[in-house]
């Protein structure tokens, strides 16, 4: 139990609860416009960018937050390039960010554990530096997202209306895609590359089944991750579990448990 | 084309509300659109029919600024389209099947987002807004189900309350794209009568793309105004009568 008050617990928390508001807010919107699989590729394109920055010496998160801008301005070219198409922009940039990725790791054989941590997610090792990260990320993307909340409602509900409407929808449509890699890379060292599309979606996926007006499913997806962030750094540290795949499991579960309540309210 | 006299008689009653200028759309290669000139005054009924592939489409979205014309010009309420502001007087009702049904969204949510313009940037939605949502809910008599789930209404429903999200501005011109596809015959029948109903006694123009040619025939009359390739134009001006008489008083009816 004394874990649950040791700094590098308490460090993981602040850093948890930042990220279970953010990777929600940003994901309802991409589950929405059919993106729910940008997440994991930036994700692999951002640990191509942490392992260049090992290999070179810089901060690693930092140098991933820049590979995934990149490459989210990538999807969205390709995005217009192949219309209507818009998984296989998904899935070349993120073939193409494994690719990187392997190629950076064998460059530099010696440094494979830390950026391991960064596939699994190390929520323990966070630093200050880290969560002070995290903090200026959450202030951008929540500052955004509530001063544009009715413009990304209409753009995420139908484009076309949008544009009729004289809402500029490429600056929009930028900022989201600038606002998921930022929260992309920051979110990866706390449940890792491979986990965090989860945390952007598992939320949404509830949220969607039982809300009934877009405000109400934003506040579930938010309140859910942020239950799952919580109960899973509890019980992975009681227990001694890995916490992101323990926040995961947690989503899932809850997402179980939501599709079963639902099934039984309408029958 | 047009003669002298008419475009005296347009200048002294009616302004454009859309002007093609010698307008061409091209896909890459293919010309889908080439040379095109066409105007829609103020209180017309413009009823745009035409195969799949024609390119009625591309027009619209032309015409609404969603596509750029290869060559020619476009103009809204007399303003070239790169240059136009005023958005909101525009109401745009949308392919039916452009929505996901699944989308977590309100009734009342969708009405009240067709107030959100270039205008309403980091303005908040206030008791004014609010207001005008309640009439254009009142108005479509779709007030009792504004909390419901969009996707969980009939096709009908839906077209109610699409309308309503485009009237909320009380629009100048109102666009509709092919609006009652999937939707059974009454309810299609309905929705005409309430379009046609508007246009008679409210200072609006309507510009819709339709494939149901004998309702377009209907009401718009046999002969076509126009053509641009397999594309025909129907339009019918209400009140035409007074049309000769040049003061306001017949705008402000």
């Amino acid at each position: 139990m004394e874990i649950l008050s040791a700094d590098f617990f308490q460090r993981a928390l602040a850093g948890g609860l930042l990220i279970g508001l953010t990777a929600p807010l940003i994901g309802i919107f991409l589950v929405l416009r059919r993106l729910s699989m940008i997440g994991d590729t930036l994700a692999h394109v951002t640990i191509a960018g942490v392992a260049l920055g090992f290999l070179v010496g810089v901060y690693p998160v930092g140098i991933g937050l820049a590979f995934a801008l990149v490459a989210s301005f990538a999807i969205e070219k390709l995005r217009k390039a192949y219309k209507g198409y818009a998984e296989l922009s998904i899935a070349i940039i993120m073939s193409g960010g494994v690719a990187l990725a392997s190629l950076f790791f064998t460059l530099g054989m010696g440094y494979n554990t830390d950026v391991v941590s960064y596939l699994f997610g190390s929520i323990y090792t966070l630093d200050t530096t880290d969560v002070y990260v995290v903090l200026a990320v959450t202030l951008i993307v929540v500052i955004v997202v509530a001063a544009f909340f009715k413009e990304f409602f209409l753009l995420t509900f139908e484009e076309d209306a949008a544009a009729v409407s004289g809402i500029p929808v490429k600056v929009l449509n930028l900022l989201l895609t600038v606002m998921t890699a930022l929260v992309i890379s920051t979110a990866i060292k706390i449940v890792g590359a491979l986990l965090v599309s989860a945390l952007l979606t598992i939320p949404a996926a509830c949220s969607l089944l039982i809300a009934r007006s877009f405000k109400s499913s934003v506040v579930f997806s938010v309140i859910i991750a942020e239950i799952a962030v919580v109960a899973g750094l509890m019980i992975a540290g009681i227990w001694n579990l890995a916490p992101g795949a323990t926040i995961v499991l947690l989503l899932i579960c809850m997402l179980i448990l939501t599709l079963l309540g639902k099934r039984g309210f309408s029958a | 084309m047009k003669t002298d006299k008419n475009t005296v008689q347009d200048a002294v009653c009616h302004d454009s509300v859309i002007e093609l200028d010698h307008v061409s759309f091209a896909y890459q290669e293919q010309k889908v659109i080439s040379d095109f000139s066409f105007r829609v005054r103020e209180r017309d009924f413009v009823g745009v029919i035409g195969s799949n592939g024609a390119g009625k489409t591309t027009l619209l979205r032309m015409m609404v600024g969603l596509l750029q014309p290869t060559e020619g010009q476009i103009r809204l309420f007399g303003e070239p389209i790169r240059r136009f502001r005023d958005w909101e007087r525009i109401g745009y009702v949308p392919q039916k099947n452009a929505f996901n049904p699944l989308f977590p969204a309100t009734v009342r949510e969708v009405v009240l987002s067709g107030l959100y313009n270039n205008k309403k940037l980091f303005r908040r939605i206030g008791r004014e807004e609010q207001r005008k949502c309640d009439d254009a809910l009142e108005v479509m008599r779709i007030g009792e189900i504004q909390d419901k789930r969009i996707g969980q209404l009939s096709g009908g429903q839906q077209q109610r309350v699409f309308l309503a999200r485009a009237l909320v501005n009380k629009p100048d011109l109102l666009v509709l794209d092919e609006p009652t596809v999937g939707i059974d015959a009454q309810t299609q029948a309905d929705f005409f009568e309430l379009i046609f109903h508007m246009h008679a006694h409210h200072h609006m123009t309507f510009l819709m793309v339709s494939h149901d040619i004998s309702m377009i025939e209907g009401k718009l009359g046999q002969e076509p105004r126009d053509h641009c390739g397999a594309i025909k134009f129907y339009v019918r001006h209400s009140h035409e009568q007074d049309c000769a008489i040049p003061d306001l008083q017949h705008s402000l009816v």
